[in-house]
């Protein structure tokens, strides 16, 4: 067991390498230092500006470096042999640092002074630096980030799982009748309906016109009183989903053959559906529910944004509105870390719940 | 009615797939309709799928994927008039107009150009929706937006969009799937760590994420959009496939096959392919509809693609808030939204019940 759960993390270690250097390729390598700086300062800097910014971020040489790796490539008197517009257009072109190779160094130095090199180790011990939207330190804002969402979130994790098991197990036992078929056809209705939506018409019906809810904002200190309406939508829209989930795989248990014996040695419908059905169905829904623990820290990007909810969900809405690459890349970097640790965990946790599964 | 200028005639319209956007929409119709075709013909699938197309819902759902698919067709044979160069037309006029627009034009009697009014109306208005004194030019049964442009037009080009948002990354991550899931399956060892390494770290990033990350940092246009939904999407069927084939792998005919020295593509081909077909067919049509929702989430993100529902969702959402209410752009860009998801999950499941074997033992 202890073995099992060493061997798991460790195998997360290449997964979350590998998920940086995905990130790296999509957020830094496809777009240039230039443009990343433009970002970070304003779409109209000074070349002067950018330059400067780029060698204060380890984006490119400094100035004597440069000056070195011209010397290496034209030789220790290019100044006299070699026109300076070539050289002026040779130096722009070479001086960003590398992004895997940079064959300028010796030795380890080849692998280490590299943007990746530095993006990874940075990433790694979870230094995000400050955004480039609004200058504030990342870790700050994701901490201060993570109340609201998780306040929006896990009661409409918790009330719609309840739901929607209690549902499909309705379903499940009453296959094959109008009961099974009327869940069934409100669960594609359901799922056929955009997520926002649901925000719009139900935010335009009860915060608008009844004025039964406020329509958006937030305050520490009166949290039930704005989460109640994103609550409601957030539980009406997934639970359609989940149902048709869960009744598939609670049709798939109750015609087992426990089930008939239990049935056969005369247990009533209760016992049989909470004793004998909910624990067999128990894997794919344990599975299902770790799972969605990373997006439950991560917010709801759609109701934080339409209820004014400063969550994590908001912060990264902004982070894509305005470009901000340092917030976006840490907010995704930290929900993958998220789900490798899930993926652990549910791995983990199915010899809990079942002593079938016997682990070598 | 004379919706082309009367004193100018074209000169030789000729058919032309004016972007490769179109000739793929005309792909993936034909795909679909050879699909179908495939399957009620097939001595094991026809009688099955009959019987899942008993009923109303599923030949209603039919239907109303066959209209969407058709609109979208109209929306993608386009031509240009060839004006001469001196002659006194709009300049939309010379654009590639698409057989859809045409039909349009002759429907209501104007070019669909010019059938536009100056800011937005009611559905079945007679007046301008702000100010009731101003006559409108030409009947809206939609309303007209903001902008006076009238709002079934708008939904109906959404059609091709959506069916195209759909479709594509559909084609593009239906082999990348099957080429990965089955391979891993079936050989195992290195090659399978090597594709489950694979798709678990690109699954480790959200999609959503790792989709709004491709798209601000590559140029956002539908060829983009489509690639980074159709990279993004495959793991789940790819992760499906490759758990059935290592089921299939173990059992007897496969193993007889073996000893009976069969080469390794022909048992993939002719023993594992067909009983992957229900696992591949289902997980198309809802991966089909959740592309189309996931569109519309991009739209309002701000990754929005021209002449998209999401985007005429996303726009609405400031008019809801104003008052008077201006409540039809929403309600019919959803409308159809839902429609055309609706009817593939009616599809989807009709189709499930027939074929699958799960969903029909009892």
């Amino acid at each position: 067991m202890l073995a099992y759960t060493i061997r798991r993390i460790l195998l997360g270690v290449p997964t979350v390498l590998g998920t940086l250097l995905l990130l790296f390729v999509v957020f830094f390598a496809a777009s240039s230092p230039d443009q990343i700086a433009r970002n970070a300062l304003t779409e109209k800097a000074k070349p002067e500006d950018i330059k400067l910014w780029k060698q204060n971020n380890n984006y490119s040489f400094s100035d004597e470096k440069i000056e070195e790796i011209t010397k290496k490539e034209f030789g220790d008197d290019y100044k006299e042999k070699v026109d300076a517009k070539e050289i002026a257009k040779w130096q722009k072109e070479n001086m960003d640092i590398p992004n895997f190779w940079n064959s300028h160094e010796n030795g380890w130095n080849v692998v280490t002074k590299t943007t990746f090199y530095q993006f990874m180790s940075k990433m790694l011990v979870f230094d995000f630096g400050i955004s480039t939207y609004d200058k504030e330190d990342i870790w700050v804002k994701i901490s201060n980030g993570v109340i609201p969402s998780l306040a929006v979130t896990v009661p409409i994790f918790i009330v719609g799982l309840i739901i929607s098991v209690f549902i499909s197990m309705l379903a499940a036992m009453f296959r094959r009748t109008y009961i099974d078929t009327s869940v069934v056809t409100a669960c594609i209705v359901g799922m056929s309906i955009v997520y926002f939506l649901y925000i719009i018409g139900i935010q335009f019906v009860m915060a608008k016109t009844l004025k039964w809810y406020p329509i958006s904002g937030w305050s520490d200190n009166h949290m039930i009183y704005f989460i109640t309406l994103p609550f409601i939508i957030g539980t009406i829209a997934t639970v359609g989903e989940s149902t048709r989930f869960y009744r598939t795989i609670m049709i798939n248990e109750i015609n087992s053959d426990y089930i008939r014996t239990a049935r056969a040695k005369g247990l009533g419908d209760i016992p049989i559906l909470t004793r004998h059905l909910l624990r067999n169905a128990m894997i794919p829904i344990l599975t299902r529910v770790i799972l969605s623990l990373p997006f439950l820290v991560m917010g709801s990007l759609l109701l934080e944004s339409f209820f004014g909810i400063p969550g994590l969900g908001r912060m990264t809405v902004d982070a894509i509105t305005y470009k901000d690459l340092p917030t976006l890349s840490s907010v995704t970097y930290l929900s993958s870390i998220i789900y490798v640790i899930a993926n652990i965990v549910s791995d983990i946790s199915y010899t809990v719940v079942d002593p079938r599964i016997r682990l070598n | 009615m004379n919706f082309i200028l009367s004193n100018v005639t074209p000169t030789e319209p000729f058919l032309e797939a004016h972007e490769w956007e179109n000739i793929a929409v005309v792909i993936t119709a034909a795909v679909f309709i050879y699909l179908l075709y495939f399957l009620k013909t097939h001595k094991f699938w026809g009688p099955r799928l009959s019987q899942g197309f008993k009923g109303f819902i599923p030949k209603l759902g039919l239907g109303l994927a066959l209209f969407f698919i058709t609109i979208a067709l109209m929306d993608s044979f386009s031509w240009k008039d060839d004006y001469p160069k001196d002659a006194q037309v709009e300049p939309a006029a010379r654009e590639p107009r698409t057989l859809f627009d045409r039909s349009f034009s002759k429907i209501v009697g104007v070019p669909e150009y010019k059938f536009v009014e100056s800011t937005s109306a009611a559905p079945f208005g007679k007046t301008e929706f702000l100010d009731e004194t101003k006559e409108l030019k030409y009947n809206h049964i939609f309303g007209t937006n903001a902008g006076g442009q009238d709002t079934f037009y708008l939904v109906m080009k959404g059609v091709r969009t959506a069916v195209f948002i759909g479709a594509i990354p559909l084609l593009i991550m239906l082999p990348i799937a099957i080429l990965l899931g089955v391979s891993a399956g079936y050989f195992g060892g290195k090659l399978d760590d090597l594709v489950v390494y694979i798709y678990t770290t690109i699954h480790s990033i959200p999609t959503l994420l790792l989709l709004l990350a491709i798209v601000t940092t590559f140029e956002i246009n539908l060829k983009n959009v489509c690639i980074a939904l159709g990279v993004t999407s495959w793991i789940g069927l790819c992760r499906l496939i490759r758990g059935e084939t290592m089921k299939l792998r173990e059992l007897e005919y496969i193993q007889a096959a073996k000893c009976l020295g069969v080469p390794t593509w022909k048992i993939v081909q002719k023993h594992i392919l067909p009983n992957l077909t229900h696992i591949i067919l289902i997980t198309c049509i809802l991966t089909f509809t959740a592309l189309v929702l996931m569109e519309s989430i991009l739209a309002y993100l701000g990754v929005g693609l021209k002449s998209s529902w999401g985007k005429m969702i996303a726009n609405a959402k400031s008019e809801i808030a104003q008052d008077p209410v201006i409540w039809w752009n929403l309600v019919f860009a959803s409308l159809f939204l839902f429609l055309l998801v609706l009817s593939v999950n009616i599809v989807g499941d009709a189709i499930r019940n027939a074929i699958d074997p799960k969903a029909t033992q009892e």
